[in-house]
C-alpha cells in the first residue's frame, strides 16, 4: 500500500545525494555570479529593480549585489546571509566570504562523490579552518606602537579596499580622505559622526572631506546668512499649530468672532514659544519638525537663523558635533545646553546650497562630499567608502595587519597542506580540500585580471615555500609581486572573518540532508 | 460499506454525503496509518546521534531553518496527514516536558509501529498488541530505574552537570565548542536554580542572540540584556548603582477610557489646558525622580516633550521594552512593576549596580546591559554567531541543554547514552517476555526489537555496520553484564560508555519510552479513519 501523502499539497521534499546536490548546486551558483566581481579587476554588474521605476543600480560590492536577488534556493539564502552579516560587522570583505564559502562546498562535492562522509569533511574542515586562523595569527603585524607607521598601515589597507571598486582612479585621494575620516573618530567604531553627502556634477576628484557639519538644508528667508560665534538650539518640537495633546479635547465655538479669539490665542502661544526659544540667547534654531511661516517671520525679525526639517540623523549628529542638547522644552533657558560654533555660513556645492558648520566643539564628526558625474555612480562611490571607512574603523580597534593580494591564503594554504601531511586517516582528504579552496582566491583574482592563472599560482606556490616571503599576486604587472614593496595590505579581522564566517556556512550547507520546502504561502491576488 | 438497506431494499444514507468522503476502515485503515507514521519517523531517523545530519527547511514565506532538534522540524513540516499530526504532537509533548530528546521519542514510535504492523499481519488482534506494549513498556521503564546511577553534584562540582549537556550539545551544530556552552548552560540553570526545592525556572534564562562574531563569545550574562537604547540620544551610556523605576505607563497625557470631550470655546479655557498638559509632563518626571530613580524602564513610548524632560534632568529612560523582559527586569532588580505614576514609592524601585550600553559591529545596533542586580536570580544568555540561522539553531540547542540541566536538577538519577540503556532495557523485556502466557508475549517480543532500533540508527548514522556492531555490543552487555555498553559513534575505541562519559537523564529517557507507547498505542486502536475529501 502506497504511502499517502504526508505533507501539504505543493510542498516538497528532497533527501539525501539529491538534497546536498541542490545545496551545492545552489550556493556554488550564488558564489559563481560573485566571483567575477572579486578583485582590482573585478567587474561590475547592473541591477534593476522590479519596482516601480526599474531603478538601476551598478556595483560591485557583493553585499548589494546579493541583497537585491530574489533567491528560492535555501541553500543559496545561507550564503546571502554571510554576505550580510559580514557587511554588517567588518563592512568588507562581503564578496569574499561567499566565494571561499562556495569553493569549499565545490570541493566538499568532489569529496562526496568519492564517497567520503559529510560529517568526515566538516571533520577536516574545522581543523583546517582552525589551522589557518593560527597561520593568520602569526604572520599578522601589528603597526599600533608606530604611530606613522599605523597611518601608513591604514591607507595600504584603505587603497587595497578601494582598488576593487570605481574609486580606484583616484584610490589614493580617497584613501587619504577615508583615512583622515577614520583618524578623527579616535578609535570609536560609530560611523555616524561620518557623513557623507552626495552631489551630481562635477567629478569625483572634486569631492572634499570637510572638518565642520554640512546640513543639507535651506536658510530661511530674511535671515542671516552668516553667523560668527553661533550659539545653536537644537530642537525636536512641533513649530507648527502646535496641537494639544490631551486626548479628546476639540475646539467647539458659535461664532465667528469667537474663532478669531481662539486663532488669536494659538498664536499667542505659539508667539510665546518662540520668545522662548529667542529667550535662550541662541542666534541658531534648528529644528527637526517644520517651522511654519508664521514662526519663521519672528525668528526672521530677531534675527535668528531657523533651520526646519533637518532629518533625524542629522539632529542627533549637529547635537552631537556642536556639543548641545536636543531640547523640547523651553521653560528653563539657563540649564538647556546649547552648542556652539564659531561660523555657519550658506555654501554652494554645484547648484545646491547647503548650510555649513565650521568650528564645531567636538571634532570628531567631519563630512565627506562625494561629487561625481551620475546618480549612479555616486551610490557606488559611497558604497564603496563605506566600505572603506568600515575597515579603517575596525582596524583602529584591532590593529593588527596582513598583506594582500593572495597572500594570507596561500600562507594560510600553505600550513594547511602540511597539516594534511601530518593527519592521518579520511580527513587530511578534507584538508587538502580546504587548502584548494583557498587557493582558489588568488586563481580568481588572476583570472578576472586576465592573466595566466595557473602559472602565476604556481609560481606563487614555489615562492611561497620558501621561509619568509611577501609575495603575491600583483594584477597590474600581471606577475608575482612582493606585497609589502606594493603596499597591498588588509586588515587580519576581515580576513579572520571572512574565514570563519565561510567555513561555518560551509559547515551547516554540508549538514543537511534532507530538504523540506513548505507550500508557499497563498497570496490573495491583488489584480 | 456504509451504505445499508432497509427491510425493504431501500438504501439509507449512515453518513452525510458519503460519496465526497473518503473511507478507510479495518486492517487498511491501520496500516495506513501506520505508514504514515513510519515515514515521519524515517525522516528524523538520520538527525539521532552526533553523527546526525540536519534538515533544511523552507517555510511558506521563505524563510529558511537548518535544525537537528526533531521538535523544530516537525513543527515546520506543515504536516497534512492526521497521523503524521499525532506524531509531531508526540516530539511537542516531549519538548514541553522533558526538552530533550524529541528525536529519539519519535524514532522510538515509528519503530514500535513498524513492529506492529509485522504482528497485525500475522492475525494479532490490534488490541492485543496494544496491551503487550503496555506490558512492555512498563518492564523497560522499571529495568531503566534499575540501571540508573544517582550521581552527585553540588555548585562547587558542576563537571557531571556539564558532561551531561555536553552528551546532548554533541549532536548539535554547535559542537565545536559544547564545552563552553555546556558550561555556560550548567551555570546558567544553577544560578536561578532552588537547590532546596529542586526546581528551576527555565522562563529566569533569556537567550538573547545577536548575529556577528564567533560563536565562541557567546556569553552568560549575571543580568538582563534589553535589545534597546536609551530613548534620548543623548542620555548617559553608564549609569553605576542605578535605581530602576519600572513602568507600565506611557509619559503621555492620561487618555482615559470613557469617552469623553473636552470642549474649548474661549480663551482662557485654551490656555488652562495647554498649562495643564505642560504640568502632567513636569510632574511625570518629577514623580520618578522624587522617589529617587535613577533610570526609567517603561513599556510605552514616550512624548518628545516628556523625552526631553528626562534628559533636562538627567534622568536616563528605555522604552517599548516588552512585557516579558520587564518582568524579568523586574525579578532580577527586585523592583515592583508599577502601573501609575501615583504609586511610585522608593521601595518599588529596582537596583542595578551597573547599566551599559553596547554597541556592536559597523551598524547601528545597542543592547543594553543591566548587570550587578539586586537579585542575580534572572540571568542571560548572549549568543553570537556566523549567520542568522546559526544563531537560531544555537538557541535551540542551548534550550536543550538547559532542559537537561534542570530535569538533573530535579532528579539526579543519569543512565548511560550511546544506546545503551535501550539495549540493556530490550534484553531485560525480551527475557521477560518469555514469562507471558498469551498473545501478548509476541507483541513484548516485538518492543524489544523496536527497543534496537535506535542504537541501529546511532550506528548507521555513524557510518557503522548496524547490525553487526548492535549485535556485538549486545553480546558484550549479556557477557560481562554490564548495562553500560553502547555504540561507540565517536570512534573513541570502548564501548563502555561511563569510560566516554555519556549520560542522559533518567526521567527523559523513561518519557521517551512511555510517551511512545502511549502514541503508538492509540495509533493501533484506530479502526476507520473517515475525512471529507477534497472538492
Amino acid at each position: 500500500m502506497a504511502v499517502e501523502r504526508l505533507l501539504k499539497d505543493e510542498a516538497t521534499e528532497e533527501k539525501g545525494d539529491r538534497a546536498r546536490m541542490a545545496s551545492f548546486i545552489g550556493a556554488m551558483a550564488i558564489a559563481d555570479l560573485v566571483k567575477t566581481t572579486l578583485g582590482p579587476k573585478g567587474m561590475d554588474k547592473i541591477l534593476q529593480s522590479t519596482g516601480r521605476g526599474h531603478n538601476v543600480t551598478v556595483t560591485n560590492d557583493g553585499a548589494t549585489i546579493l541583497k537585491s536577488l530574489h533567491i528560492d534556493n535555501p541553500a543559496a539564502k545561507v550564503l546571502v546571509d554571510i554576505s550580510k552579516v559580514q557587511d554588517d560587522e567588518v563592512g568588507d570583505g562581503t564578496t569574499s566570504v561567499v566565494v571561499l564559502a562556495g569553493e569549499l562546498l565545490r570541493e566538499a562535492e568532489k569529496l562526496t562523490m568519492a564517497k567520503i562522509h559529510p560529517m568526515t569533511i566538516i571533520a577536516g574542515y574545522r581543523m583546517a579552518a582552525e589551522c589557518s586562523r593560527n597561520a593568520l595569527l602569526q604572520k599578522a603585524m601589528d603597526n599600533k606602537q608606530d604611530p606613522e607607521k599605523f597611518k601608513s598601515d591604514l591607507m595600504k589597507i584603505a587603497m587595497t579596499t578601494l582598488s576593487s571598486k570605481i574609486l580606484s582612479q583616484d584610490k589614493e585621494y580617497f584613501a587619504q580622505l577615508a583615512v583622515d575620516a577614520v583618524m578623527r573618530l579616535k578609535g570609536s567604531t560609530n560611523l555616524e559622526a561620518i557623513q557623507i553627502i552626495k552631489k551630481a556634477g562635477g567629478s569625483l576628484k572634486d569631492s572634499f572631506l570637510d572638518e565642520g557639519f554640512i546640513l543639507d538644508k535651506k536658510i530661511g528667508i530674511g535671515q542671516p546668512k552668516r553667523i560668527e560665534n553661533a550659539k545653536i538650539l537644537v530642537a525636536n518640537t512641533a513649530m507648527d499649530t502646535d496641537k494639544v495633546k490631551i486626548y479628546g479635547a476639540r475646539v467647539r465655538v458659535d461664532s465667528m468672532a469667537r474663532v478669531a479669539q481662539i486663532e488669536g490665542a494659538e498664536k499667542e502661544k505659539m508667539k510665546e514659544k518662540v520668545q522662548k526659544i529667542i529667550g535662550h540667547g541662541i542666534n541658531c534654531f534648528v529644528n527637526r519638525q517644520l517651522i511654519y511661516n508664521y514662526p519663521e517671520e519672528l525668528f526672521a525679525d530677531a534675527g535668528i537663523l531657523a533651520i526646519e526639517h533637518a532629518d533625524f540623523d542629522g539632529i542627533e549628529r549637529l547635537a552631537l558635533v556642536t556639543g548641545g542638547e536636543i531640547a523640547s522644552t523651553f521653560d528653563n533657558p539657563e540649564s538647556v545646553k546649547l552648542g556652539h560654533c564659531k561660523l555657519i555660513e550658506e555654501i554652494m556645492i554645484g547648484e545646491d546650497k547647503l548650510i555649513h558648520f565650521s568650528g564645531v566643539e567636538m571634532g570628531q564628526a567631519c563630512t565627506i562630499v562625494l561629487r561625481g558625474a551620475s546618480s549612479h555612480m555616486l551610490d557606488e562611490a559611497e558604497r564603496s567608502l563605506h566600505d572603506a571607512l568600515c575597515v579603517l574603523s575596525q582596524t583602529v580597534n584591532d590593529s593588527r595587519v596582513l598583506l594582500g593580494g593572495g597572500w594570507p591564503e596561500m600562507v594560510m594554504a600553505k600550513e594547511v597542506d602540511e597539516l594534511a601531511r601530518r593527519t592521518p586517516g579520511k580527513r587530511s582528504h578534507a584538508i587538502e580540500a580546504f587548502s584548494r579552496a583557498l587557493q582558489s582566491i588568488p586563481t580568481i583574482i588572476a583570472d578576472n585580471a586576465g592573466l595566466d592563472s595557473a602559472e602565476l599560482i604556481s609560481q606563487l606556490r614555489a615562492e611561497h615555500h620558501k621561509e619568509t616571503t611577501n609575495s603575491g599576486i600583483d594584477v597590474i604587472s600581471g606577475g608575482v609581486g612582493d606585497m609589502e614593496k606594493l603596499g597591498i595590505s588588509e586588515s587580519f579581522k576581515v580576513k579572520q572573518a571572512v574565514l570563519l564566517s565561510a567555513t561555518e556556512a560551509a559547515e551547516m550547507i554540508l549538514r543537511v540532508d534532507e530538504i523540506i520546502t513548505c507550500a508557499p504561502r497563498k497570496r490573495e491576488d491583488r489584480m | 460499506m456504509a451504505l445499508a438497506f432497509d427491510e425493504y431494499g431501500r438504501p439509507f444514507i449512515i453518513l452525510k454525503e458519503q460519496e465526497q468522503k473518503s473511507r478507510l476502515r479495518g486492517l487498511d485503515a491501520q496500516k495506513a496509518n501506520i505508514s504514515a507514521g513510519r515515514a515521519v519517523a524515517r525522516i528524523l531517523r538520520t538527525s539521532l546521534g552526533p553523527k546526525g545530519m540536519d534538515k533544511m527547511l523552507q517555510s511558506p514565506d521563505g524563510d529558511v531553518v537548518i535544525t537537528n532538534d526533531g521538535a523544530t522540524i516537525l513543527e515546520q513540516m506543515d504536516v497534512d496527514n492526521q497521523i503524521a499530526k499525532l506524531m509531531v504532537e508526540l516530539s511537542r509533548s516531549q519538548d514541553y516536558e522533558i526538552g530533550d530528546g524529541t528525536t529519539g521519542v519519535v524514532v522510538m514510535a515509528g519503530a514500535l509501529l513498524e513492529q506492529a504492523e509485522k504482528l497485525l499481519e500475522r492475525g494479532i488482534h490490534p488490541i492485543r498488541v496494544a496491551e503487550g506494549y503496555e506490558v512492555a513498556s512498563r518492564i523497560a521503564v522499571d529495568h531503566l530505574e534499575r540501571i540508573a546511577r544517582k550521581f552527585d553534584f553540588s555548585e562547587a562540582n558542576i563537571e557531571p552537570l556539564v558532561q551531561t549537556c555536553m552528551t546532548t550539545l554533541s549532536s548539535k551544530i554547535v559542537n565545536r565548542c559544547k564545552r563552553a556552552l555546556a558550561e555556560i548552560a550548567v551555570k546558567a540553570v544553577l544560578a536561578v536554580a532552588d537547590l532546596e526545592r529542586k526546581d528551576v525556572n527555565l522562563d529566569l534564562i533569556k537567550v538573547e542572540g545577536k548575529v556577528g562574531g564567533k560563536l565562541e563569545d557567546t556569553e552568560l550574562i549575571y543580568g538582563i540584556v534589553v535589545d534597546k537604547d536609551m530613548s534620548h540620544p543623548q542620555m548617559p551610556k553608564r549609569i553605576e548603582d542605578a535605581k530602576i523605576a519600572i513602568l507600565t505607563c506611557p509619559f503621555e497625557p492620561p487618555k482615559p477610557k470613557t469617552k469623553h470631550k473636552v470642549d474649548i470655546d474661549t480663551v482662557e479655557k485654551f490656555q488652562t489646558l495647554r498649562e495643564q498638559e505642560q504640568k502632567y509632563f513636569d510632574d511625570m518626571v518629577q514623580q520618578c525622580k522624587d522617589v529617587g530613580a535613577t533610570l526609567v524602564i517603561c513599556q510605552w513610548g514616550f512624548d518628545d516633550e516628556a523625552n526631553h524632560l528626562l534628559m533636562h534632568r538627567n534622568l536616563p529612560a528605555v522604552r517599548w521594552v516588552g512585557g516579558v523582559e520587564l518582568e524579568l527586569i523586574a525579578i532580577a532588580t527586585g523592583g515592583r512593576i508599577v502601573p501609575r505614576f501615583q504609586e511610585l514609592t522608593p521601595e518599588k524601585l529596582g537596583r542595578a549596580g551597573l547599566v551599559r550600553e553596547k554597541s556592536f559591529g559597523t551598524t547601528k545596533d545597542r543592547m543594553l546591559y543591566i548587570e550587578q542586580c539586586a537579585n542575580s536570580k534572572a540571568v542571560t544568555i548572549f549568543i553570537r554567531g556566523g549567520n542568522k540561522m546559526m544563531i537560531e539553531e544555537t538557541k535551540r540547542s542551548l534550550h536543550d541543554a538547559l532542559c537537561v540541566a534542570r530535569n538533573l536538577i530535579r532528579n539526579n538519577s543519569i543512565v548511560y547514552g550511546g544506546g545503551s540503556a535501550e539495549i540493556s532495557c530490550s534484553i531485560a523485556v525480551e527475557a521477560a517476555a518469555d514469562r507471558y502466557p498469551g498473545v501478548e508475549q509476541y507483541a513484548i517480543r516485538s518492543f524489544a526489537d523496536a527497543l534496537d532500533s535506535i542504537p541501529l540508527a546511532l550506528a548507521e548514522n555513524s557510518g557503522l555496520q548496524p547490525i553487526d556492531t548492535l549485535a556485538a555490543v549486545k553480546s558484550q552487555q549479556v557477557k560481562e553484564n554490564n548495562p553500560y555498553c553502547g555504540i561507540d559513534c565517536n570512534d573513541v575505541g570502548t564501548t563502555d560508555m561511563q569510560e566516554q562519559n555519556v549520560f542522559e537523564t533518567l526521567i527523559g529517557k523513561q518519557q521517551q519510552i512511555l510517551l511512545a507507547t502511549q502514541v503508538v498505542k492509540m495509533i493501533l486502536k484506530i479502526d476507520d479513519v473517515i475525512a471529507p475529501s477534497e472538492y
